[in-house]
């Protein structure tokens, strides 16, 4: 029989925990895996960042600026068409050259990011306010209304979210704000688990217990003593969803249900520029926002794996 | 054990209908309805409200819904509003086309995701380490509607390896078949490898460090051996959760590949549907694909409880 | 059992034919890169293991102890890690080979029973097949073979009901049942040397004793060399020939398991014996713990390692390290300027001072209640 040694190994009880939620705790394990990933096989620790860590960083950083900045910044105004200049590749007067319709690219790339940026960002920042919030109690508590919400975050996700956000995004309009509300929306349901999990890992270690047998009101516990816990794996995979959704509303302007052209994204540019007349004709319109558009997910994702890597303390013996 | 195949049947029938439900409702959000479609030209005011009654779309919902509900419970999930096929045959040949999809993607995906996994574990953080994490998250930035274009301009367009579109049943000529398939199928590639590296990857690394693994040294075990037998195992739970997730998300993820390389699949299906307003299609579609989703997921939990001696199973 | 003929370069000659000592550990240095500095673990151990005797080494948490049996099965990291010195076993250097001649000696000649049950066994496989591997390996068994045998082992460890619990997991056993599972995996093979690595720590204290006692019975068996690696001298008492005390990475005493215990020379080894609670005593006997904590081991203080800790440490102890030596009987060493005489200190007690906090209050810290 496990004996309490077994209990206090939180891989395996919170698997056996999970289990008493009766739905999978497929999402839940890939969190914990995450969490407890113990990556450095070596004696030394604190490894300093490295040369791509401040790139990606950088570029992230760039990208922000101008985005916000776009207003302010000597930029060409996205949306006038030079018509006499159709087509051109790189030149001084347009630095990334211009489109079809003699638009200068780096403008509308520009002004493109912020509707990626805006997507990312503030969407898994609505997640995290109440999908994580929720799971963040939730796991601690336990109970039946655990095992309910449990069960209802399951079955959302379950279901195949094209619909819902085609079906929402066509009902409502496609405007930046209300596909940064779908969006958002639409990851509640999965902050709440893998925050859930997560919280639900450390509820039964002994610090907690301790903390509880000093008199600490449930409140404080999970401020101070569960949350500052919790804190590594809500960024890492925050920075995950960022990268998702960016994705998706890249996904969305490829079904034509993205912000409306002639507004830039970042999305839309893509689809835009891979219409098969245009690829052969001017493949930079499309590439120049793919790169882009790759650069910032592969840094995004970059910057997450690293501040895990150096902020993951490690569970196990040593 | 009968106990818990009954138990999660019963926990299928609860998130069924709770699944039918929602579906239903979303759906019938959607503004508009088929009729503009359908009458075309034909489209008054006279004309929509006779359609309406003949398609019974003027009844009130929850009627509509439960007319729906038992007449899918008899296997009946309607008919399109459009070009007449039961909802039933959209799914029978679709389901082929998206299927071969994820199978072929995520063979290819396992093919690379696992060895490379299993040779880096073993010398985290060194040159090659590095290189292959830096390289996945590369792959990670490039969702299927960047990729596919690429993919078509240089392979299909370009050097005129592939076929861009098309589609060949695989009982038809199989061989055709493939040769459609692969670059659709590498453009859903890239994600899954990624996921599945790193999970494998950090999961073979913080296994490698267990007492357990040196004991099995100590005996005199090769480091093959090691890796395969003792490491492999208890790392591979992660990749099988995540596995199910992933390809439970793929059924109806596939739109995007399916639109592009003209695949006449579930996805594919769907997002059409859902632009024509195909109410039926769309609900029935839906209704499958979350049913299935749930289903994979029941069996990768079942299959947990087979492969991982100490899941307690209720 | 036939050893395994196909792919073996190294010969073993067999029990019983070992002339001069079987183990011979010759001034093995073992210290690891870290990122606060190199630390020193193993700092110059020496010493001897001849067939069919039980060593016990002896020391507290970071004394290296269980450093020094990995190095001498040479299963340490592969990186960042130093190392120097040798080791022979039955004629063979094992500092000298690589892993691939490593292998055939693992299991086969020489094993390991590690401190933790529950995390050395692998929690997905059955421990019929734990025990099977080694002997697939190593004595050209198959399956079946292997499987009747893996039985017979868990029987001769004294587990009931073998036949079915050997299709059990790690988990479903008690911790007791566990280490005998682990002694099974050890001995399958009939090696010449086991190295176990605080086999009882963990363990009820019932259980210790029949854990040590199967050993004992297994080792006559087969007349096998024991190595006993603990920081409880109760488990060496009766059961060593010879016991090495370490501390900070040295041997600071070693001798015939009755001479360490009447004729103690170290104040350290006096301590350790001082520190366990005695049932005799009145309730309330306030425990003999040594003051302080052991040593940076990347700066280990000049002189004597222990000074810090000594109640009888005088100016030489902190200036100059002691070196090991023996005066009288050759098989008594010792590492102290001033070691006790006939169970007394030649010198006075003087108060430890030290700034970490202590359990006990200044009056005990040594050998004040005998």
């Amino acid at each position: 029989m496990p004996d309490d040694k077994e209990l206090f190994d939180t891989r395996s009880s919170s698997k056996m925990l999970a289990n008493r939620i009766p739905m999978t705790a497929a999402t839940d394990e890939a969190v914990l895996e995450m969490q407890s990933a113990a990556v450095d096989g070596e004696v030394l620790q604190k490894k300093p960042f490295g040369f791509l860590f401040w790139f990606a960083l950088s570029f992230v950083g760039i990208v922000l600026f101008s985005a916000v900045l776009a207003n302010v910044l000597p930029l060409q105004n996205p949306n006038f068409g030079h018509f006499t200049d159709l087509n051109q590749g790189p030149s001084s007067a347009h630095l990334l050259g211009t489109d079809d319709l003699g638009r200068d690219i780096l403008a509308r790339l520009v002004f493109g990011a912020r509707v990626s940026l805006i997507v990312g960002f503030l969407g898994v920042a609505i997640g995290l306010v109440f999908g994580g919030s929720a799971g963040l109690v939730s796991g601690y508590r336990g109970g039946r209304l655990d095992i309910a919400l449990n069960a209802f975050s399951f079955i959302i996700l379950a279901f195949p979210a094209i619909v819902a956000v085609i079906a929402i995004v066509t009902f409502w309009g496609a405007s930046l704000f209300h596909i940064t509300i779908i969006l958002g929306i639409a990851t509640i349901p999965l902050m709440y688990r893998v925050i859930r999990a997560s919280s639900l890992a450390f509820a039964q270690r002994d610090f907690v217990v301790a903390a509880k047998t000093m008199g600490a009101t449930n409140t404080r516990i999970v401020l101070r003593e569960i949350l500052p816990n919790v804190i590594p794996v809500m960024v890492t995979f925050s920075l995950i969803t960022v990268a998702g959704l960016i994705v998706i509303e890249g996904t969305l302007a490829f079904l034509g249900l993205s912000v409306a052209l002639p507004t830039p994204s970042w999305g839309n540019l893509i689809n835009e520029g891979s219409s098969n007349g245009l690829l052969s004709i001017n493949p930079l319109i499309m590439l120049w926002p793919a790169m882009a558009m790759f650069t910032l997910l592969w840094s995004i994702n970059l910057i997450g794996d690293r501040l895990r890597q150096r902020f993951d303390l490690r569970e196990g013996v040593l | 054990m009968g106990k818990y195949l009954i138990r999660r049947f019963l926990q299928l029938l609860v998130v069924s209908f709770v699944i039918s439900v929602l579906v239903f409702m979303l759906v019938h959000l959607l503004p508009g309805d088929p009729t503009t479609q359908i009458l075309g030209a034909n489209d008054t005011a006279a004309n929509r409200a006779i359609l309406l009654k003949q398609l019974g779309l003027n009844l009130p919902l929850w009627h509509q819904y439960t007319i729906w509900l038992s007449a899918a419970f008899h296997g009946n999930l309607g008919t399109s509003y459009l070009n007449h096929e039961s909802v039933t045959h959209i799914l029978a040949t679709g389901a082929p086309v998206t299927i071969e999809l994820i199978i072929i993607s995520q063979v290819l995906a396992f093919a690379v995701a696992i060895p490379l996994a299993l040779v880096v574990s073993r010398k985290p953080n060194r040159a090659f380490d590095n290189v292959s994490t830096t390289t996945t998250f590369g792959l990670l930035a490039l969702p299927p509607f960047v990729v596919a274009p690429i993919l078509v301009a240089v392979f299909a367009v370009g050097l005129g390896w592939f076929p861009a579109t098309g589609y060949t049943p695989f009982t038809q000529a199989p061989i055709t078949n493939i040769h459609e398939m692969i670059l659709p199928s590498v453009a859903i590639t890239a994600g899954s490898i990624a996921v599945y590296f790193r999970l494998l990857r950090s999961d073979l690394i913080s296994t490698l460090q267990q007492d357990f693994i040196t004991m099995a040294r100590s005996k005199g075990l090769s480091n093959r051996r090691i890796m395969w037998r003792h490491a492999f195992r208890p790392s591979s739970f992660s990749l099988l959760a995540a596995a199910g997730i992933n390809i439970g998300s793929l059924i109806a993820g596939t739109f995007v590949v399916e639109l592009l390389f003209a695949l006449p699949g579930i996805g594919y299906a769907l997002v059409q549907a859902v632009f024509q307003r195909d109410y039926l299609v769309v609900q029935g579609i839906s209704l499958v694909v979350a049913i299935a989703f749930v289903v994979i997921q029941f069996i990768v939990d079942f299959v947990f409880t087979i492969v991982d001696p100490r899941v307690v199973r209720e | 059992m036939g050893r395994r003929s196909g792919g073996r370069t190294l010969e073993f000659k067999d029990a019983g034919t070992q002339v001069g000592p079987l183990l011979v550990v010759d001034d093995v240095h073992t210290s690891f890169r870290t990122a606060r500095g190199t630390v020193r673990a193993v700092d110059g151990v020496s010493f001897d293991v001849h067939e069919g005797k039980t060593l016990g080494i002896v020391g507290e948490s970071g004394s290296g102890k269980t450093v020094l049996a990995r190095s001498i099965m040479g299963l340490l990291p592969p990186r960042d890690v130093i190392r120097s010195g040798t080791v022979h076993f039955a004629g063979h250097e094992l500092t000298a080979m690589d892993d691939k001649d490593l292998r055939q000696v693992w299991g086969a000649e020489l094993s390991m029973i590690f401190q933790d049950p529950m995390t050395a066994l692998n929690p997905v496989k059955r421990i019929g097949v734990q025990i099977a591997e080694s002997l697939i390996l190593h004595l050209d068994m198959d399956k079946k073979e292997a499987g009747s045998t893996a039985v017979e082992l868990l029987r001769s460890v004294g587990i009931p009901s073998p036949e079915d619990r050997v299709k059990w997991y790690p988990f479903q056993l008690s911790g007791g049942m566990r280490q005998r599972v682990m002694i099974a995996i050890a001995l399958a093979c009939a090696p010449r040397l086991v190295l176990a690595d605080e086999p009882t720590t963990g363990l009820d204290v019932t259980v210790q004793a029949q854990i040590l006692d199967l050993l004992a019975e297994l080792q006559r068996e087969r007349h096998m060399a024991v190595i006993l690696v603990t920081h409880d001298l109760g488990v060496v008492a009766s059961r060593a020939d010879d016991i090495i005390v370490m501390y900070a990475g040295r041997v600071v005493e070693r001798a015939p398991t009755h001479t360490l215990f009447h004729d103690t020379k170290m104040p350290y080894t006096r301590a350790l014996m001082d520190s366990i609670p005695r049932l005799a005593d009145p309730s309330g006997v306030r425990l003999n713990a040594i003051a302080g904590r052991p040593p940076d081991l990347i700066n280990p203080p000049d002189g004597c390692r222990f000074a810090p800790r000594c109640p009888y440490a005088q100016d030489k102890c902190r200036e100059s390290e002691p070196p090991l030596r023996t005066v009288g009987s050759a098989d008594h060493l010792f590492a102290c300027w001033f070691p006790l005489v006939d169970g007394e200190s030649t010198v006075p007690p003087v108060p430890v001072s030290i700034s970490a906090p202590v359990t006990p209050g200044p009056e005990s810290s040594g050998a004040s209640d005998i």
